[in-house]
């Protein structure tokens, strides 16, 4: 991925006041655990790097009404948004992501594409005949306006963290 | 003034009382937001068209569209039904909640709900329904109906909210921040939602190809209502089915700009139900949660008029509306006075005419239609590019066919229409204004001396609704036409770098006569040879009125009027920019393509013409620059000029002058044409004035020279500031030798 592009997504992280790191996968542990707060939960990630036992990947409806931290994997971030793509999975990405104050979406660098267009030449196929046919563009934490003045954390995660791994 | 206008009036003032200002600051909060972030987007203009191209192929093949959804959905497990109307589709919704022996439904807003009362349904079946939307919840805790398409409770303050919150559920600790506010509702609707049994949406778009449904939110309980529970209910109009999911990218990246500003909400949602995430069951807290396929979903498509309006040559545009808010947010009335007077049963602003017009009926649209100016502020503003303006007009029509009058002998005699019976007397006298203008003038002074008598001030005050706080055009004794006549052209047209007509509309021939002869005069300043030929009106005035075969009629003559001198080759130059936006606009609907099309082209508004004539050589010389101790300019630009974009010519032949202009920034001064003069809405044309009075006196401006360019700015600034303003051209013109 170009180096403009990931930059790019940073820049528009930085905008929506969302937190980044890289991390290696020999880092990813170590980073988690200075981004995360415990209990979390999480569902495991589809690449090179697995969650740590802390992270609890088989949640009950209880664990998730504690959890301080909710870890997904999400399967594109787009740039000029800063947004992050997270598919809707049998273990349960969607809850995982809503419920916890701070949502850590983990993304491989290489996944970080320009923009919409791109995104939706993405979702298009994936839906039609890929593994995912349900997914949410995110994009900063929930916010909501409706009581004067903008407020986060207004239904889902208050802070949003992404963890971009570079493989 | 007469009851109905009265009540109206009374109505209006208090809206702008108790709502006026929570409406104001968010909507222009909103508005500001939109011209800032579709800045950003450079292929702002190519999203509009591809946007637009969708919705026009989807709803010229919705019946077919539908049918593959239909298919699709069925693959995927779910179930579509389609509902004829209202009563059908509760039918459905109850029946789903009776099989699930629901006690509880989570909502997350949908306007089609709230179009099919929903909620009142179900309740009556004894099941509880609760909003999840922070906005929709407040209103259902207050029990008040919405008043915007996208922020529903945007009427109500936090300090409101605040008090409504402490009153109902007592807190222990009295709550008062929206940071307090928001936390205590998350609270409360969580409890809900855990408990719920059926979750129910709307929906954006629905994607043929997929069956996927994109819920466009920024609070996350969309995703909750529609995830949590086993059973999800989505409710959406037919208008809502796109081909494919390819074709969600342009509304993705425009819906959030155009309404509220933001880049892109929170949350898009893109579910193809039944969705893969397990149901988060709090019944049964201590088991893992895990996928057990047995999700249900529903997709209810709610016809309820739909299938008419898409039959309906006029009324089909509305089909196109996403629902993003634009129309409201950038309109100047709906600024002021918000959705509760400016909309119907279920939607607002703008657009709202269509919908109500074409789901309620006309009666429901009549009650607020009359508060579209036609300013055209909206027409930019609409990411489907729909002509809003356009479909307020023709439901105008259609609702004036409808109403009975019996002064109609008052106005008889002014009224040479087309117009079948049933036209409202004061639509048929402002409708007519070209005929009133041409006896006020034959008669002036007399005319203005007996229009200003307290007897015909009351005389027009109760029959025809004319505010007697407003001051009447005053009639020229010699028309334009007439001085011209006697005067001649001062270039002979062999040695004229060009030929113009100077097309002289109603208000400068007949009033504002000094503006016209100013015209003559740079453009004669300039080397271009004038002719001002007595040419019919243009139609504006009962266009506005809703008057379109009056307004047709007379596009055809003024046409006949102008063929032959744009045949010659002559430019056709255009004081009133609301003319020169029909011309441009309107004009379609009624003149053949082609004829149109040669009009359209070969006019020009006048300060436009004379930026052309500088840029092509002319000696700028010639004109009159700014005196030594010229105090700057403050300049209104008209709604429909700004709309046209033809502002920044105004602008920049005064700054190549030497003038330092400032310009205002509100969507428009609040008159509107006849607007203003209608007691029933002289107030709230005055509130809208106020903004504009408040640019133009800052210490900044407050010594500066007005100009606008509309006779109907002209007049509510004069309204509204105690120094006299005038039309740009007056600036710049020499004076005559
Ligand atoms: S008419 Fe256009 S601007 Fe108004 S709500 Fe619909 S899409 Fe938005």
């Amino acid at each position: 991925m170009a180096t403009g592009t990931v930059t790019r997504f940073e820049a528009s992280l930085d905008r929506l006041d969302v937190g980044w790191t890289h991390a290696t996968t020999d880092e990813f542990e170590s980073v988690l655990a200075d981004v995360a707060t415990e209990p979390a939960v999480g569902t495991p990630l589809p690449f090179d790097v697995a969650l740590p036992d802390w992270v609890n990947t088989t949640p009950t409806p209880a664990d998730l009404d504690e959890a301080t931290t909710g870890v997904t994997a999400a399967a594109l971030g787009i740039a000029s948004y800063g947004s992050v793509v997270l598919p809707s999975t049998t273990a349960g990405g969607e809850p995982v992501s809503l419920f916890p104050d701070l949502h850590v979406a983990v993304v491989r660098t290489s996944d970080v594409v320009p923009g919409m267009p791109e995104a939706f030449e993405w979702f298009g196929p994936e839906f039609r005949e890929g593994d995912h046919s349900s997914a949410i563009i995110a994009t900063g934490p929930s916010a909501t306006a409706d009581m004067g003045e903008l407020v986060t954390g207004a239904h889902g995660p208050k802070a949003v963290h992404v963890v971009m791994l570079d493989e | 003034m007469s009851k109905s206008r009265a009540d109206k009036a009374a109505r209006i003032r208090r809206l702008l009382d108790t709502e006026g200002e929570a409406v104001k600051s968010n909507t222009r909060g909103f508005n500001q937001g939109r011209y800032d972030s579709v800045a950003k987007l450079e292929s702002y203009e190519e999203l509009k068209d591809r946007a637009r191209a969708i919705k026009e192929d989807a709803i010229e093949r919705l019946p077919e569209l539908i049918d593959e959804l239909t298919q699709t959905i069925e693959e995927n497990g779910g179930t579509v039904y389609v509902a004829d109307d209202a009563a059908d589709a509760n039918r459905y919704v109850r029946e789903v909640c009776r099989e699930k022996d629901a006690d509880r439904v989570v909502k997350s807003k949908s306007m089609t709900s709230e179009e099919i009362e929903v909620n009142e349904f179900l309740e009556a079946d004894g099941i509880e329904v609760v909003e999840t939307d922070l906005g929709e919840w407040v209103l259902q805790v207050a029990d008040e109906s919405p008043s915007h398409i996208v922020a529903p409770a945007i009427h109500k303050s936090r300090e409101g909210i605040a008090r409504l919150f402490n009153e109902t559920f007592d807190p222990d600790d009295e709550l008062e921040t929206a940071k307090e506010l928001t936390m205590f509702a998350r609270e409360r609707l969580l409890e809900k939602i855990k408990g719920a049994d059926v979750g129910m949406t709307g929906a954006n778009f629905v994607t043929a190809d997929t069956g996927t449904i994109a819920l466009v939110t920024s609070e996350g309980n969309a995703r909750k209502s529609a995830v949590v529970p086993e059973t999800h209910v989505a409710v959406a109009g037919v208008e809502k089915v796109i081909p494919a999911v390819e074709d969600l990218q342009p509304f993705v990246e425009l819906i959030g700009r155009s309404g509220t500003g933001q880049d892109i909400t929170s949350y898009v949602s893109l579910l193809t139900p039944p969705v893969d995430s397990p149901t988060v069951d709090f019944d049964d807290p201590d088991t893992p949660i895990a996928a057990d396929g047995d999700r249900d979903f529903h997709l209810v498509l709610i016809d309820n008029g739909r299938f008419d309006m898409r039959e309906d040559e006029q009324l089909k545009e509305t089909l196109y509306c996403i629902r993003c808010s634009a129309c409201s947010n950038v309109c100047a009335n709906f600024q002021s006075v918000g959705g509760h007077a400016f909309g119907g049963e279920t939607y607002s602003g703008g657009i709202a005419t269509g919908w109500e017009a074409g789901i309620e009926g006309l009666d429901t649209a009549g009650e607020f239609n009359d508060l579209c100016t036609g300013c055209s502020r909206c027409v930019d503003a609409c990411p489907v590019k729909i002509d809003i303006p356009w479909i307020n007009t023709v439901v105008r029509d259609r609702i004036n066919r409808g109403t009975d009058h019996e002064f109609d002998w008052l106005v008889d005699g002014l009224t040479p229409d087309a117009e079948a019976e049933g036209v409202d007397l004061q639509k048929r006298f402002f409708g007519n204004f070209s005929t009133v203008a041409s006896v006020g003038s034959a008669l002036a002074p007399l005319s203005n001396w007996v229009a200003s008598t307290d007897v015909s001030r009351r005389l027009l005050a109760s029959t025809l609704g004319v505010d007697a706080r407003r001051d009447l055009p005053s009639f020229e004794r010699e028309t334009l036409v007439d001085w011209f006549e006697s005067r001649g052209p001062r270039v002979s047209a062999s040695e004229a770098a060009r030929e113009a007509v100077l097309y002289p509309d109603v208000y400068t021939n007949h009033a504002m006569v000094d503006r016209g002869k100013a015209a003559v005069r740079a453009l004669e300043a300039l080397g271009v040879h004038v002719r001002v030929p007595d040419v019919p009106s243009s139609g504006r005035a009962p266009l506005s009125q809703g008057m379109l075969a009056t307004a047709e009629e007379h596009a055809h003559d003024l046409y006949a009027a102008l063929a032959e001198h744009i045949d010659a080759g002559r430019d056709v130059v255009v004081i009133e920019p609301s003319d020169l936006a029909m011309f441009d606009r309107e004009y379609e609907k009624f003149l053949a393509p082609r004829s149109h099309e040669r009009l359209s082209e070969g006019s020009y508004e006048v300060m436009e013409y004379l930026y052309g004539l500088l840029e092509n050589g002319a000696d700028p010389d010639a004109l009159r620059g700014p005196p030594a101790t010229d105090p700057g300019v403050a300049y209104h630009a008209h709604c429909q000029q700004r709309t046209l974009g033809l502002a920044g010519y105004t602008e920049a032949v005064l700054g190549d002058l030497g003038y330092d202009v400032v310009t205002s920034d509100v969507e428009c001064c609040g008159m509107a044409g006849s607007f203003g003069y209608k007691s029933e809405y002289y107030e709230l044309s005055m509130d809208v004035g106020s903004e504009l009075e408040a640019q133009f006196s800052t210490r900044e401006t407050r010594h500066r020279t007005v100009v606008a360019s509309g006779t109907s700015c002209l007049e509510q600034l004069d309204s509204l500031l105690a120094r006299p303003s005038r039309h740009p051209v007056q600036l710049v013109a020499p004076g005559e030798n």
